[in-house]
C-alpha cells in the first residue's frame, strides 16, 4: 500500500508541479487565443519560439473559432488575441473589451466546388454574385456553421447576395476548416476556404478554385490587446508584449517568408501599419 | 487502406527514431491518466467499500448517483472544470487552466465515480454469509475489511482497467482544460484531432497505433496480475 503511494506521489509530483510553477511565474505566462487557422497552417510553430526566445514569457495558444477566441477575451481568460473577422473585432472593440486593434497580415478566401460546376460560376469576379447562382442552382454548399471567421464571413456574402442560406443544399459541419473541406470534397459540394487551408490539403481535396480575387474575400487579420478590466489576472504588459512583437518587423519578414519552401508561395502577406482601406484596393 | 498501412508504419518510425516530440506527448498521456487513475482509486476504493458495507437514508439515490457519474460525459466535465478553473471562476487564482494539472483534476472527475462504482459492486457481490463467517472466526474489524478488499480484488481490478482506460481514450475535457498546447498539455487523444484537421491523417493514425498500444500494453500488464493466481 505504502509503495503505491510513493508511486502515486511520484507521478503526481511532474504533473502537478507544472500547475504551480505556471502560478508562481503569473506574469511570464500569456494566454494567445486565436484561430484555428494560424494553428493549422504551422506559422504560430515558427512564431510563438521567436517571441518566447526574445521576450523570455512563454505563451499557452488556446486556438479555437474565432467567436469563441474572442468571448474568451472579452472573459479576460486570454490577454491578446490574434483573430480574422473585422466586423466582429471592431464591435469588441467598440465595447471596450479589446484594445489597440491592429492589422498583422492577410491572406484571402478562395471559393472551391466540383470541377462539372452545376451553379456555372468558374470565373466570375464578384464573389456575391456566384454565391447567388449557387443558391439558384440549389447546389450543395458546406458552410463551416461554428461562427469562425470564415463563417462570419460567409454569413455576410449571403447576405449581401440578398440569399437566406436554408435548404437541404446548406450543409453545415460544424467542424474546422481542414474537416469541412475533406466534407465538401466527399459531397461534391461548393465551399469558402481560405487558401492556406486549401493549399495544405491539396492532396485530399480535389475541388478545383472557381472564383478568387474578389477584394471582398481579403482575410485580414488582427492582433488585439485584452482590457484588463474585464476580469481578474489579465496580464496586460504580455499581451501588449505579443502584439507588439507581432507587428515588429524581424515577425513580419518571417510572416512574408512563411510558406515558401513548403507550398512554393508564401501564405500570408504581413500588413502591419496599413489600414484596411489601404490593402482593399 | 493504404493509409492505414502508411500511419502504422509511420507509427513505428517515430517511436523507433525516438521522434522526442511524439515520446514527450506519449509519456505525458500516461503521466496523466495514470496520476488521475491513482487519485480516483484512492477516493474511489475507500468511499465505495464504505457504501458497499453500510446502510443509511437515501443509500439507494446515492448509489444512483454513481451509477450515473459513471457514464459522466467528458465533454460536460469539460466545461464544469473549465468554469471552475477560468480566471474569473471560483478556482481561477490557482492558475491551473491549460496545465497538465487541469487535465488531471478533470478525468479525476470522470474516473472516480467508475471506481467507486465497480469497487461498490465488487464488495457487495461477497456473499454475507462469508463475513459472517470471519467475524464468527475472531477476525478483527480492520481485518474483515482487508479480507474483503482481497475477495474482491479481481472485479477490482477491473474497475482499475475501467477507470484507466476511461480516461487515457478521452478526448472531450483534455481538449477544453488543456487547450492541446505544444510541449505542455498536447496528449494523445487531443494532438490526433489536430492531426485529423490538419489532414495529416498518417500522422493521426500513427498516433492512434501509439494510443492503442499504450493501452493494451497498461491492460496487459494489469490482467497478468489479475489472473496470476486464480482464488479458489
Amino acid at each position: 500500500m505504502r509503495r503505491t503511494l510513493y508511486l502515486l506521489a511520484a507521478f503526481l509530483a511532474p504533473t502537478l508541479g507544472a500547475g504551480s510553477s505556471a502560478a508562481s511565474a503569473q506574469s511570464k505566462v500569456v494566454i494567445l487565443s486565436t484561430t484555428t487557422s494560424t494553428q493549422d497552417s504551422g506559422l504560430l510553430d515558427v512564431l510563438v519560439p521567436m517571441f518566447e526566445r526574445t521576450s523570455g514569457y512563454s505563451v499557452k495558444t488556446v486556438s479555437v473559432g474565432t467567436g469563441q477566441a474572442l468571448a474568451l477575451a472579452a472573459r479576460g481568460e486570454a490577454d491578446v488575441a490574434l483573430v480574422h473577422a473585422s466586423s466582429l473585432e471592431k464591435q469588441y472593440v467598440a465595447d471596450g473589451k479589446m484594445h489597440n486593434r491592429r492589422l498583422v497580415m492577410y491572406n484571402d478566401f478562395v471559393l472551391i466546388g466540383p470541377a462539372e460546376d452545376p451553379a456555372g460560376i468558374k470565373g466570375m469576379a464578384k464573389v456575391a454574385e456566384a454565391l447567388k447562382k449557387v443558391a439558384g442552382a440549389r447546389a450543395r454548399f458546406v458552410s463551416r456553421g461554428d461562427k469562425s471567421g470564415t463563417h462570419v464571413l460567409e454569413l455576410g456574402l449571403w447576405k449581401l447576395a440578398g440569399v437566406e442560406p436554408k435548404g437541404a443544399w446548406y450543409i453545415e459541419s460544424g467542424q474546422g476548416m481542414g474537416q469541412t473541406l475533406v466534407i465538401a470534397n466527399e459531397r461534391a459540394a461548393y465551399t469558402l476556404t481560405d487558401r492556406a487551408t486549401f493549399l495544405a490539403f491539396q492532396q485530399r481535396v480535389k475541388l478545383p478554385i472557381l472564383v478568387e480575387k474578389d477584394r471582398l474575400l481579403l482575410n485580414v487579420y488582427s492582433v488585439m490587446e485584452v482590457n484588463p478590466a474585464n476580469g481578474p489576472r489579465v496580464n496586460a504588459a504580455g499581451g501588449k508584449a505579443f502584439a507588439d512583437f507581432m507587428v515588429s518587423p524581424a515577425t513580419q519578414a518571417a510572416i512574408k517568408s512563411f510558406g515558401v519552401s513548403m507550398y512554393g508561395q508564401a501564405l500570408f502577406v504581413p500588413i502591419a501599419g496599413k489600414t484596411e482601406e489601404e490593402i482593399g484596393g | 487502406m493504404e493509409l492505414i498501412w502508411d500511419g502504422i508504419r509511420q507509427a513505428f518510425l517515430l517511436l523507433l527514431g525516438m521522434d522526442r516530440e511524439v515520446l514527450a506527448i506519449t509519456w505525458l498521456s500516461f503521466q496523466i491518466a495514470a496520476t488521475s487513475t491513482g487519485l480516483a482509486l484512492a477516493v474511489g476504493i475507500p468511499l465505495g467499500t464504505l457504501i458497499a458495507l453500510t446502510r443509511f437514508p437515501a443509500r439507494a439515490l446515492v448509489v444512483s448517483l454513481i451509477n450515473t457519474g459513471m457514464g459522466l460525459p467528458p465533454v460536460v466535465v469539460g466545461l464544469f472544470v473549465s468554469i471552475f478553473l477560468w480566471r474569473g471562476g471560483p478556482l481561477g487564482f490557482f492558475e491551473l487552466l491549460y496545465t497538465p494539472a487541469a487535465i488531471v483534476i478533470a478525468q479525476f472527475v470522470i474516473a472516480a465515480p467508475i471506481v467507486t462504482g465497480l469497487t461498490l459492486a465488487a464488495v457487495q457481490q461477497i456473499p454475507p454469509m462469508f463475513r459472517l463467517q470471519m467475524v464468527a472466526i475472531g477476525a478483527s474489524r480492520g481485518q474483515l475489511l482487508w479480507l474483503l478488499l482481497r475477495e474482491a480484488r479481481l472485479p477490482m481490478l477491473a474497475a482499475v482497467m475501467a477507470g484507466f482506460g476511461g480516461v487515457i481514450s478521452e478526448i472531450g475535457a483534455s481538449m477544453m482544460v488543456g487547450g492541446n498546447i505544444r510541449g505542455q498539455t498536447r496528449v494523445l487523444t487531443t494532438a490526433t484531432v489536430m492531426e485529423t484537421t490538419k489532414g495529416s491523417f498518417d500522422v493521426a493514425i500513427a498516433l492512434s497505433v501509439i494510443l492503442l498500444a499504450m493501452t493494451f500494453l497498461v491492460n496487459y500488464l494489469l490482467t497478468a496480475l489479475q489472473q496470476r493466481r486464480r482464488p479458489s
